[in-house]
């Protein structure tokens, strides 16, 4: 499961006070517990539930999944820049796996 | 002869024109029906303080023709300084297994309330949008989807 690689846009370099997208995207079945297999079993949920975003350190987002979203999580929020640093992603799901990726971003 | 063609196609004209008017007339009714899981789950967030209807940019497909990819965008305007700022988002659903489809926790950081993910509908529903502001009043918008195929495989 660890080899789940999430994917990450940040815009390299930003000029200051500049509003930038930032799009993320993790592949996760996002099992909402729901469905069934071919089997008839229905499978236990696994989702992830917790998205983060810190940036040098500090939380700026979080969010909070439920079963209604979709399969491979799609985020996409907003960030002012305000000085050069890195960004810490993270994903958690059901079963405590930890999914994170950094980047960073140069603001003049 | 011609008037004869010309009534009968008029006619039948009437006869859609009604069938579309008593086909929307009757679809609100039931939705509204329905709506009670995500009016009572907005309740219960608001502690019964309730929120008020406004005018925030609430992105849905009107029909969405696969309910597992529903893309939802939302843009509320705001200043987003430490003093004035959105701090939360809810996102609820009135027609799925369970109303709670994702809370957004924002910051004065981000400079701009706004956040784009994409959710599973199960059938034709409401969704409902519930924002926080930092002196913890409510904002609220919804919108209605036509959901083809359901997701949630339910």
């Amino acid at each position: 499961m660890s080899s789940i690689k999430p994917r990450v846009k940040v815009p390299k370099e930003v000029s200051i006070d500049e509003v930038v997208e930032i799009k993320t995207l993790i592949r996760h079945p996002m099992h909402s517990g729901r469905m069934k297999d071919m089997d008839g079993q229905t499978i236990p949920r696994h989702i992830i539930n917790s998205f983060s975003a810190k940036f040098n350190g500090k939380e700026v987002f979080q969010m909070d999944l439920e079963p209604s979203i979709s399969t491979n999580p799609y985020i996409v929020f907003q960030f002012k820049a305000k000085e050069s640093g890195k960004f810490d992603f993270e994903w958690i799901d059901d079963n405590g796996e930890i999914y994170s990726i950094s980047k960073e971003m140069a603001v003049s | 002869m011609r008037l004869n063609k010309l009534r009968k196609i008029s006619r039948r004209n009437a006869m859609l024109i009604i069938a579309g008017f008593t086909g929307t007339a009757i679809l609100p009714s039931i939705s509204f029906a329905q709506s009670n899981q995500a009016l009572n789950r907005i309740n219960e967030i608001t502690n019964g303080l309730g929120a008020a209807e406004s005018d925030i940019w609430l992105d849905l497909p009107e029909i969405a023709e696969n309910g597992n990819q529903v893309k939802v965008s939302f843009e509320i305007e705001t200043p987003m300084t430490d003093t004035d700022h959105i701090k939360t988002v809810y996102i609820l659903a009135d027609g799925n297994p369970s109303p709670n489809v994702a809370k957004f926790s924002f910051t004065p950081d981000m400079g701009s309330c706004s956040a784009t993910t994409r959710i599973r509908l199960s059938k034709t529903q409401n969704v409902y949008l519930l924002a926080e502001n930092n002196n913890g009043q409510f904002l609220m918008t919804n919108a209605q989807v036509k959901v083809t195929i359901g997701g949630c495989g339910g």
